[in-house]
C-alpha cells in the first residue's frame, strides 16, 4: 500500500527552472526587437513600430511575470503556487488589457499590429524557446550552453606515460 | 420589473442621444463575450494542467524540475489562447 501524499502541502526546494527559461526568452525577445519592430514599421509606418515595440514588451514583461510568480510561491508551498498561476493568469490579463486600454487612443499606436504583434511574439518566442528546453533530469530548464558537458573529452596529449 | 423597464428606456435614450446604434451595442456585446469566452478555456486549462503537475511533484520531487519546466511552458502556451481572444476583442471593439 502506498503511503498517502498531500500534493497541496508539500514543499519545493532547490533551483526554479522557469526563471532560467524566462530569462532566456527576455534575452531572445531582446535580441528579436529589431525584427519586430522592423515588422511593424513595415506594416504601418511608425504607429506600427511604436505598437510592435510595446507588445513585444508586454509579452515579455507578462513571461517575467509568470516566471516569478512560481518561483516565489513554490518554495512556500505548492498549493500558494497553484493559487498564484490561477490568480496570477486573471491578473496578468487584466494588466494586458489595462496596459492596451491605456494606450488604444494614442497617436503612435495601432491596434491591428498591437494585436498582431502580441499573438506572433507570444507565440514565436515559445516555438523559439522550445528548440532550447532540454526538460531532462540533469538539466531541468534550458539546455547546457557548454558543450564539454555533455561530449566526451578528448585524450589528453600531456599525459605521462607508464 | 417596473424599474428595469424605467432602466433600460434610460439606457435607449441616452444611447439615442450619443448617436449610438443597435449595432454598436450588438459589436460590444460580440466583443466581450468573445473575450469572456476565450478566458474561460484556458482558464480551465490552466487549472487542470497545474493541478495535474502539483500532483506529479508531490508524488516524484526529484522530477519537479523537469515537471516545472513542462507546467511553465505549458501555462505559456495555454495563455496564447486567451491572448488570442483579447485581440479579437481589442480588434472588433477599437480598430
Amino acid at each position: 500500500m502506498s503511503t498517502p501524499v498531500s500534493p497541496l502541502g508539500s514543499v519545493l526546494a532547490g533551483q526554479a527552472p522557469e526563471v532560467s527559461i524566462s530569462r532566456d526568452l527576455v534575452k531572445r525577445g531582446l535580441f528579436a526587437a529589431p525584427v519586430v519592430v522592423l515588422g511593424g514599421f513595415i506594416a504601418d509606418s511608425g504607429a506600427g513600430a511604436a505598437s510592435a515595440g510595446f507588445a513585444l514588451a508586454l509579452v515579455l514583461l507578462n513571461f517575467s511575470l509568470a516566471a516569478g510568480l512560481i518561483a516565489i510561491t513554490a518554495p512556500i508551498s505548492l498549493g500558494l503556487m497553484m493559487g498564484a498561476i490561477l490568480f496570477g493568469y486573471i491578473a496578468r490579463l487584466g494588466l494586458i488589457t489595462v496596459a492596451v486600454l491605456l494606450v488604444k487612443d494614442l497617436s503612435w499606436v495601432s491596434i491591428p499590429v498591437l494585436g498582431g504583434a502580441i499573438i506572433v511574439t507570444h507565440l514565436g518566442l515559445l516555438f523559439w524557446e522550445m528548440k532550447y528546453v532540454a526538460a531532462s533530469l540533469a538539466f531541468p530548464g534550458t539546455k547546457p550552453n557548454k558543450p564539454y558537458l555533455t561530449k566526451s573529452r578528448p585524450p589528453d596529449k600531456h599525459q605521462a606515460k607508464d | 420589473m417596473e424599474a428595469i423597464a424605467r432602466l433600460i428606456a434610460a439606457e435607449a435614450a441616452a444611447a439615442a442621444e450619443a448617436g449610438t446604434t443597435t449595432g454598436d451595442g450588438l459589436t460590444a456585446m460580440g466583443a466581450g463575450l468573445a473575450y469572456g469566452f476565450a478566458a474561460i478555456g484556458p482558464a480551465l486549462g490552466i487549472g487542470n494542467l497545474v493541478g495535474k503537475s502539483v500532483e506529479a511533484m508531490a508524488r516524484q520531487p526529484e522530477a519537479a524540475g523537469m515537471v516545472r519546466t513542462t507546467m511553465f511552458l505549458g501555462i505559456a502556451f495555454t495563455e496564447a489562447l486567451a491572448l488570442i481572444g483579447f485581440v479579437v476583442f481589442i480588434l472588433l471593439k477599437f480598430a
